[in-house]
């Protein structure tokens, strides 16, 4: 086992990357940044004597350059976290370990400078750190769940938060009144200003510790929502105590107090009303950037961006305005984009998050690592650690007992522990500590290291223990399935149940509600912002079973890889994989109208793309279902990557064109005509041994596949019933009994016999002329044609062909058509056999 | 029924203490119960189709069904009832009461598990239209046709790949590998409810009855 050598190393790395790389750098930097100083003085005197060869010019970039150094610190950070022994992994959560090494690599800074110059301000937070992390939590919000919890979210996220502000804030008032604290400069108004910031609870924190905690997912979208909801909730409430603060308390009188309240209302229901406009605005626009497609997917930060700088240039709430922004457009944008562009969005997000969250809790560590800050108050400090842990349970507890009783499943005990347990503060508490104004709160240095305290505390204290806790409580988890698309249609079964029962029992309940928003969404609302086209492959099944045909194409690829080529076969072991192949075969023609373009799709390499490629692939029907640990996000980069490899190169050169705007190369007319022409030839070598006299549709023989594609959509929407459904309706006919005992057989029988055509030895050379124009009359099907025959029409797939106008209902066809693509993808297998070693 | 006020209290105290409704909402009930039947002592099939609602429901049609149908009202015999009455009609909403709030707590896990089952069943039966305790592939795939069909961009072809697809997945996780000479008969209730397991059907499969008021127990005719 290469195991302990691995950890070991990976322990090394991390050593040294924390021993050594890292003092190097910032040692660097800290005396560079003394430097400079010195630097700008010294500049004007320097005289040009000759022409200088280089120069070094620090102070030009130097901004640029820290930024840039220490987003590389941050990335070797995780690294390190990451690659930390799993033994720490496990009971630390990240989070935990990154503020931990960002008092390391404080001490080093403060060691070197003797002071902390780096330091995490509020508009740099607020700025550009948070605002994609918000966007990313919002865009990839669950949102059925979020929206059917709505309401405890509310209640959590708005009455939570005040009154955890208010507890908070006049208890410490009543302990300093007591005398507990000794003498410090801070009035009630700012004892509730300081409740405010610290009452919010962190989406930050919270999603990085749930995240790796599993719990289930009614708990889940009540901490996140709240986290993410109450963020908005806070920042509202500490600029109306702010506002307070600064009139002073005489001032303060009962209409102001309302207007207190009335601003409240305004900026927290603006900010999301804005959002909800930038969001309509983005659905739009994603409409109609069909012909940019390279940059469709910058919109989203873009407009996304614009909506939290907008609420903040209208002090309205920035962060509930980029929540609402990215909740509801995610739906139609992920629609009108191409799929290109929707996984480009994911992974832009995930990493811009991701980044900023490192950056977050690694400054979180190195802020701390300060002498300035630090003012130490017993008192006050363990008071407010005290009175936002118990509070936070009081008030879990008061709302869910206050929810429960309109609930219809009530929140379980086990469950508000939990939820009270993840109550984590953050950076936004920070932030907003760091933002108070010094000449209005005397006290501030006190009011940032209790807030960084209480966030360690948290953070580190409380993500430690928190899985302990899920475990030891017997936590519901969320449960993982296997089955995807017999949950989703028994859901879909579910809701269609509960509405009509409702009916029957003539009660408008939530099910009629959101049976009724459903229909008009689907009927006003998408028609607004979808794209027509995407408009009809939006349903929520037929995404379920396009992402299933995904993960099974990649399963196919990567097994196929495994294999040495697509082409295994042969095997009686490997009967499930035939049986992937062969419902590889047949995908091609079955969903036309997945492709957002099918004009595209061509043999070259690019336009093979994610998208194509869900639709060539399919459905292992996952024998292997189990094996597979699917992350959504992931499967899309996964598919582009293999296939980038596998597909067709030819042995021409490649000739790279160079165009910003679209990924193109080799899209060659010579190339397409090759592989086809070889696919042809092939093709008829395994068709000589059976002559069925099947007459092919010329259509589909003489052209392309490019073309043959093009004609399946245009057939699919008119005689969608009639051509291929006779056959279907015979076929159900007659085996409705047996078409149980046939199927698994079937599979196996497809496993059996397969030969790979492709692998002729004469394919080089189309030297005659092509075959398929002579033979006209008498092609017949193969082997495999043959064996695929009879069960043909009962034979279970995921993706059932849809018909092909240009075809007849001849089930020979069916099968021709089918071989003719399976072999233009296995073409390019072979030809990328010789070409490997290039590639690796 | 020609019984009394005080035949149809205890009556209705009966009901309540068989399903585990409230005597009140026994009574809302009923109320919806003879406004449905335009104040017959049964309910027969077209009384329900004529719900204004329920027209634009895909399923409606199973789920109709699945009134009238005696596996639901705890008999042994199988086959359909052309007409029910209150009684039959109550016994079946209650596969669609909430666990008691008040005892949701300290309930067993293996009353849980019982509330679970009868829900499912209820669930399998209704897909299982032949009665034979086995979700055929035809079975289901009319399921999935009904389902799908208000959507009428998904071609039937679609639909059945879905059905197939679904079914080839049940057959994967259930069975497991299969042998080449092992068929897949269809769903058995065992192995339907393996798959949804991880449902919490408990906590889903329930609907509100305690706020009805004369105004809503008048809609959707």
């Amino acid at each position: 086992m290469p195991m302990p050598s691995s950890v070991y190393f990976c322990l090394l790395r991390a050593v040294f990357l924390v021993c050594f790389v890292n003092p190097l750098i910032i040692l660097g930097l800290s005396e560079d940044v003394n430097e400079i100083q010195d630097h700008h003085h010294h500049q004007p005197k320097e005289n040009l004597t000759g022409l200088p060869i280089v120069t070094f010019k620090w102070h030009h970039v130097q901004t640029p350059y820290l930024v840039i150094i220490w987003v590389f610190v941050a990335g070797l950070a995780k690294l390190s976290v990451v690659e930390l022994s799993h033994h720490v992994t496990s009971v630390f959560p990240e989070s935990g370990l990154l503020i931990m090494l960002g008092f390391v690599l404080g001490g080093i800074v403060w060691g070197a400078d003797m002071a902390q110059s780096f330091k995490l301000i509020p508009p740099t937070f607020f700025y550009y750190l948070l605002p994609q992390i918000i966007l990313d939590a919002s865009y990839f919000m669950p949102n059925k769940l979020f929206f059917s919890n709505l309401g405890a979210i509310l209640i959590y996220a708005i009455f939570g938060t005040c009154w955890n502000a208010a507890t908070v804030g006049l208890s410490l008032w009543g302990c300093y009144e007591a005398g507990v604290m000794g003498n410090l400069d801070i009035g009630l108004l700012q004892f509730l200003l300081f409740g405010s910031l610290i009452a919010a609870v962190d989406p930050v924190a919270v999603i990085a510790v749930f995240e790796e905690v599993h719990v289930n997912e009614v708990l889940f979208i009540l901490v996140f929502g709240e986290s993410l909801l109450n963020d908005g909730v806070t920042v509202v409430l500490y600029n109306v105590f702010d506002a307070f603060v600064s009139l002073g308390g005489p001032r303060i009188d009962a209409a102001e107090i309302f207007k207190g309240i009335f601003s409240f209302v305004v900026v927290a229901f603006g900010g999301s009303f804005l959002g909800i406009v930038f969001a309509i605005l983005l659905s739009l626009l994603t409409r109609c950037t069909k012909h940019i497609q390279i940059i469709e997917a910058g919109f989203i930060f873009v407009v996304g961006y614009l909506s939290y700088l907008t609420a903040e240039m209208l002090s309205l709430s920035a962060i509930l305005s980029i929540t609402f922004c990215g909740i509801c457009c995610q739906k139609y944008v992920n629609a009108n984009m191409d799929e290109k562009s929707v996984t480009t969005v994911r992974h832009a997000m995930k990493l811009l998050a991701n980044g900023s969250e490192i950056m977050i809790f690694l400054f979180l560590g190195v802020t701390a690592v300060d002498t300035e800050i630090w003012v130490w108050n017993t008192g006050f400090i363990l008071l407010t650690l005290l009175f936002v842990f118990i509070y936070r349970i009081i008030g879990t507890f008061l709302f869910t007992w206050m929810l429960n009783k309109f609930r219809l499943v009530p929140i379980e005990v086990i469950d508000q522990v939990v939820m009270s347990y993840g109550g984590l503060r953050g950076a936004v508490a920070y932030g907003l500590a760091a933002m108070l104004d010094e000449d209005k709160i005397p006290e501030k240095n006190l009011m940032i290291s209790t807030t960084l305290i209480v966030v360690y505390f948290t953070v580190i204290l409380q993500g430690i223990t928190m899985k302990p806790l899920v475990q030891w409580l017997k936590v519901k988890r969320a449960a993982h399935s296997d089955l995807k698309l017999i949950e989703k249609l028994n859901n879909r079964a579910f809701d269609h149940i509960l509405a009509a029962v409702e009916d029957i029992c003539g009660r408008i309940g939530d099910n009629w509600w959101t049976r009724g928003w459903n229909r008009f969404e689907e009927n006003y609302i998408s028609w607004l912002l979808m794209k027509s086209k995407a408009r009809k492959n939006r349903d929520y099944l037929f995404n379920i079973f396009h992402k299933l045909n995904l993960e099974d194409a990649i399963n196919y690829v990567s097994e196929g890889e495994r294999q040495g080529s697509l082409a295994f076969s042969r095997s009686d072991e490997a009967a499930n994989v035939d049986f992937k192949k062969q419902f590889g075969s047949e995908f091609a023609d079955v969903m036309p109208n997945i492709m957002v373009d099918m004009s595209n799709y061509e043999l070259g390499i690019e336009h093979f793309s994610v998208t194509s490629i869900v639709k060539d692939t399919i459905p292992s029907v996952s024998l292997d279902i189990h094996g597979q640990d699917r992350k959504n996000a992931m499967d899309d980069i996964n598919a582009h990557h293999l296939l980038q490899q596998h597909l067709y190169r030819s042995r021409k050169n490649h000739r790279h064109k160079y165009s910003r705007s679209h990924f193109s190369i080799n899209q060659n007319e010579d190339e397409v005509q090759e592989i086809f022409q070889r696919t042809m030839r092939s093709r008829l070598e395994s068709f000589k041994s059976a002559k069925m006299g099947v007459n092919p549709a010329k259509k589909i023989t003489k052209h392309h596949k490019k073309e043959l594609m093009h004609k399946m959509p245009n057939g699919h929407t008119d005689s969608t019933g009639h051509l291929y459904g006779d056959e279907v309706d015979r076929a159900v006919g007659r085996d409705t009994g047996a078409i149980n005992s046939t199927f698994m057989r079937d599979m196996y029988t497809i496993g059996a016999g397969i030969e790979n055509p492709v692998f002729l030895p004469d394919m080089d050379s189309p030297a005659h002329s092509p075959p398929w124009l002579m033979e006209t009359e008498a092609v017949a099907p193969s082997q495999r044609a043959q064996r695929r025959l009879p069960w043909t029409p009962n034979r279970l797939r995921r993706l059932a062909p849809m018909r092909i106008s240009t075809c007849s209902t001849d089930s020979f066809l069916m099968a021709d058509v089918s071989l003719t693509l399976e072999e233009h993808e296995e073409q390019p297998q072979t030809d990328n056999e010789d070409m490997r070693p290039v590639f690796d | 029924m020609g019984a009394s006020q005080s035949g149809r209290l205890h009556m209705f105290q009966d009901l309540a203490d068989k399903t585990g409704f409230s005597t009140e909402q026994i009574n809302n009930l009923h109320i919806r119960f003879m406004y449905l039947t335009q104040d017959e002592d049964t309910l027969r099939r077209e009384h329900l189709e004529n719900i204004s609602n329920l027209a634009l429901n895909p399923i409606r049609r199973q789920i109709v069904e699945a009134f009238f149908d005696k596996r639901n009202l705890g008999e042994k015999e199988k086959g359909c009832l052309q007409e029910i009455g209150f009684e039959e009609f109550v016994t079946i909403l209650s596969f669609f009461r909430p666990p008691k709030p008040n005892t949701a707590e300290c309930l067993e896990m293996k009353e849980m598990k019982n509330i679970k089952k009868e829900k499912l069943r209820f669930l399998f039966n209704m897909h299982d239209t032949d009665n034979d305790g086995v979700i055929t592939l035809d079975e289901y795939r009319h399921v999935v046709e009904e389902l799908l069909s208000s959507y009428e961009t998904i071609g039937a072809e679609t639909t059945k790949a879905i059905s197939d697809a679904a079914m080839l997945e049940v057959a994967s996780v259930t069975v497991g590998q299969m042998g080449p000479d092992e068929f897949y008969e269809g769903i058995t209730f065992e192995q339907f409810m393996q798959i949804l397991k991880n449902v919490e059907i408990e906590t889903k499969m329930n609907i509100h009855f305690r706020k009805m008021d004369k105004r809503t127990m008048q809609c959707g005719k």
